[in-house]
């Protein structure tokens, strides 16, 4: 029994969790209520305002792991983050956005999930721009640069089966890696967060740099993987588009009960009392 | 105009064919043979009817596609891969799929009907083996039986490869890596696959050509023959009341069994059309084409190959050199050890049972699977042992799905692969052990009836009637499993033949196969049976039409 477990039924410990409460809710707000107002104000002043509420966020939420100057830690078995100087901002918005970061819990891979509550498009423009301030690194790519109705689909395509369906599979349907780790499914991402994972390799993927794979290129193969996920499927139930296991699955599972009821129906006998 | 005898525009042509072909009295003989009924007897039926189905859609596919290598850019109407670089083979699958007026619905059709065909071998394979229906005189037809599936196995996957798309790619790449790694042969069988160094130019055709003529052509001679052995050795028929070895109790082929089989063959139809027009199957378009460099996560083969897939994933790196040779126990073990071992069993099971037993009379009635435990327990576990590298063979997608460390599903698969089999032996035995002895309860003690009655001095009792008489019939005709004569004279001296370690092993199988038939009676006459209510006359009241009365303690 820990001194929390102890003393939780202590008579002062409901003003306590108040206190606390209240204090991270106003600190919270505190950093969060501007937000909106500045973020016009931050791009005419060159940023300069993003880095330094960037460098509050960083502090309130990365710092635990990453260390409070993104110089990283190590503690085994804790809390231990890479050092963030030069990943750049495309990583940070790729794991922000997609709610990989902040992490939940430590484990082999940081899951997509919903983003934390303080997440925004201009908290994440202020991290970002404090991340980009200590070593550079790729930067967000433009919308125009992601756009999948400007790129062309059968380039991409055969870009996409040559760089990516090793560990994503043929549709993006993702992938089993090692020691816990996987390849996730491509379909929830969006557009920029494609460009900034090939840009950035989060996790387990390899970084494909612009001298590997130019920013046109990824932006073919953004078309190709989201024109195959919004693909409606021709021949009709795609079975979760993963291939001869589900197929299989299917075979017996409807064909075969399917046709042993059959046969059970057309063999059956009304049951007489002297057959 | 007389009212008895056909029409004479009837009875002209059919006295014609009569007298030179002997028609009728071939008709006669045959449309009224008997066959027995049981919705088991059917499952093979699904296979033939699907073959019926590959062989039709087949014939259609084959108008369209170009079994060759040649490369060509893509120009149909799939827009994501227009102007990209493949074999015709490919291109012209794609041009089946979208620009053929019902090409892909036939496409899927063929290939359901492919998994049905396998499946419906394996299940219908599965009847037959549980029910001992391959015991003599049908040993021949269980073989053909066997080469039937292994065939089956081969057209598969040639007819996976034909596509020429990626998925089908890592199939043929592992296939060459199989033929390569074999001693000796290896190289040449490769080459001549190949017709050079991997991929070649030549292997789609060289498929195409298996796959439409070769083997369908050899599997159209077995079914045949198996169906004529089926004809002729008359089919077995489930134990039950009036039913004997000598008999076939059921209704005659015509016009019964023909429209129950007809009805079937609409069904089997049915579901496969069904399938292949609401589930997508093999999305080649999806899949993109070939090209050695590529390889997709994900990538299986058919289910019915999925056993090897698995094998090789569960299997450790090995490798031999010796002498400058390679031998890669790696890719030998998992690609031969499984299918030698469930095809080489399979076909031998029969000689096996028939030398442990020292049975060689015929038999024509079924056994219920759990009235023999040990060759219901022996398939099994070869299901089990089956089942979990099928599984396997899928890892990565139980791992991904079910958040499993992919290296955990490996090394859980290497200890299941022996553990399993062995557990599902057990449980099996153990099972058809427990339904011996419910049958056993069901003919001493019948059934409860719901009744409760009390007697005079208070006791409660539930009335047990007696079961129907065809069930009682059905249990009773368990038959003993026979075994060989191993008992030593008086002198205890052993039988001739059975003195050498052979022989001391083939009696002490023999033992074990028929043993437990006997400790389970059904006439009553075992000890240890007591009715709760000390008369010890009870078990003959069954069969004597009186309702036995027990108490609920019992």
């Amino acid at each position: 029994m820990n001194s929390i477990t102890a003393r939780r039924r202590h008579p002062l410990a409901r003003y306590a969790v108040l206190l606390l409460a209240l204090s991270l809710l106003g600190g919270v707000y505190a950093l969060l209520a501007p937000g909106g107002d500045r973020a016009d104000a931050a791009i005419a002043s060159g940023r300069a305002d993003d880095v330094a509420a960037g460098k509050e966020l960083f502090a309130a939420h990365c710092a635990s792991c990453h260390g409070l100057n993104a110089e990283g830690s190590y503690a085994p078995g804790g809390a231990s983050g890479p050092s963030l100087v030069g990943v750049g901002a495309a990583a940070v918005d790729f794991q922000v956005s997609s709610g990989r970061m902040p992490f939940a819990n430590p484990g082999p891979q940081a899951p997509r999930k919903r983003p934390a509550e303080w997440v925004n498009e201009d908290t994440i423009r202020q991290l970002a721009a404090y991340v980009q301030s200590l070593g550079g690194g790729p930067t967000k790519p433009s919308l125009e640069s992601v756009d999948p109705a400007k790129g062309d689909p059968a380039k991409g395509g055969e870009l996409f089966r040559a760089n990516c369906i090793q560990c994503h599979n043929f549709v993006g349907s993702g992938g089993g890696l090692t020691y816990g780790k996987y390849a996730p499914p491509l379909n929830p991402a969006t557009p920029s967060q494609i460009y900034e994972a090939m840009a950035t390799g989060p996790q387990a993927m390899p970084v494909f740099n612009d001298s590997t794979i130019t920013p046109e290129q990824k932006r073919d193969m953004i078309a190709y993987i989201v024109g195959a996920r919004d693909q409606v499927d021709p021949g009709g139930s795609g079975l979760g588009r993963i291939g001869p296991v589900t197929e299989g699955l299917v075979a017996w599972i409807v064909g075969i009960s399917l046709l042993v009821l059959a046969a059970i129906w057309i063999t059956a006998k009304k049951r007489q009392a002297n057959d | 105009m007389s009212l008895d005898g056909p029409p004479k525009a009837i009875a002209g042509p059919a006295t014609f064919i009569d007298d030179r072909l002997g028609a009728g009295t071939f008709l006669k003989r045959n449309l009224r043979k008997v066959f027995p009924d049981h919705w088991s007897f059917l499952l093979g039926e699904i296979a033939l009817y699907s073959f019926v189905i590959l062989l039709l859609t087949g014939t259609f596919l084959t108008f369209w596609f170009k079994p060759s290598m040649g490369e060509v850019a893509y120009n149909g109407s799939y827009g994501p891969l227009v102007g990209v670089h493949m074999s015709e083979a490919y291109a012209s699958t794609l041009n089946i799929s979208f620009d053929v007026r019902g090409g892909l619905l036939i496409r899927q059709i063929h290939h359901w009907a492919a998994l049905l065909f396998v499946a419906g071998m394996m299940v219908h394979m599965l009847r037959v083996f549980f029910t001992g229906a391959y015991r003599k005189p049908r040993e021949l037809n269980w073989i053909i039986g066997v080469l039937l599936l292994t065939l089956a196995l081969a057209e598969g996957l040639t007819g996976y490869s034909l596509p020429d798309d990626l998925l089908s790619g890592a199939g043929l790449r592992i296939t060459e890596g199989v033929a390569i790694s074999l001693p000796l042969v290896g190289t040449y069988i490769t080459y001549f696959l190949f017709g050079g160094e991997y991929p070649g130019h030549d292997v789609i055709s060289r498929f195409y050509s298996i796959h439409i003529l070769l083997i369908p052509g050899i599997l159209l001679a077995l079914i045949s023959a198996h169906l004529i052995l089926m004809w002729v050795q008359k089919h077995t028929q489930m134990p039950g009341k009036g039913r004997t070895n000598r008999n076939v109790v059921g209704a005659p082929f015509y016009p019964s069994f023909m429209a129950k089989s007809g009805a079937y063959f609409l069904f089997t139809f049915g579901v496969i059309a069904l399938l292949g027009t609401f589930a997508q199957i093999n999305p080649i378009w999806l899949f993109g084409p070939y090209t050695p460099a590529d390889i997709s996560a994900g990538s299986q083969p058919d289910f019915y190959m999925g056993f090897l897939e698995g094998s090789l994933r569960i299997m450790p790196a090995w490798e031999i050199n010796l002498f400058g040779y390679t031998l890669p126990m790696s890719v030998l073990i998992p690609a031969l050890l499984p299918m030698g071992i469930i095809m080489t069993g399979l076909a031998l099971y029969p000689f096996a049972e028939q030398w442990i037993t020292g049975d060689r009379s015929e038999h024509h009635l079924a056994d219920r699977p759990r009235n023999n435990p040990h060759r219901t327990s022996i398939g099994m576990s070869a299901i089990a042992f089956y089942g979990i590298l099928w599984l396997l063979g899928a890892n990565d997608w139980i791992s991904s799905k079910f958040h499993i460390s992919l290296y955990t599903t490996t090394e859980v698969g290497r200890v299941a692969i022996f553990l399993g089999p062995a557990l599902a032996y057990w449980i099996t035995y153990r099972m058809c052990i427990g339904l011996q002895r419910r049958d056993q309860e069901l003919v001493l003690h019948g059934v409860e009836s719901g009744v409760i009655k009390r007697l005079p001095h208070g006791e409660y009792i539930e009335i047990h009637v007696l079961p129907a008489e065809d069930l009682v019939a059905l249990v009773k005709a368990k038959p003993s499993i026979p075994a060989i004569e191993s008992a030593s004279d008086g002198e205890g001296v052993p039988p001739k033949g059975m003195r050498n370690p052979l022989g001391r092993l083939r009696a002490k199988l023999s033992e074990t196969y028929s043993a437990d038939s006997e400790a389970i009676s059904l006439d009553g006459s075992h000890d240890g049976h007591h009715n709760g209510h000390g008369n010890g006359a009870a078990p003959a009241a069954v069969g004597s039409g009186e309702p036995e009365q027990k108490s609920i303690g019992h």
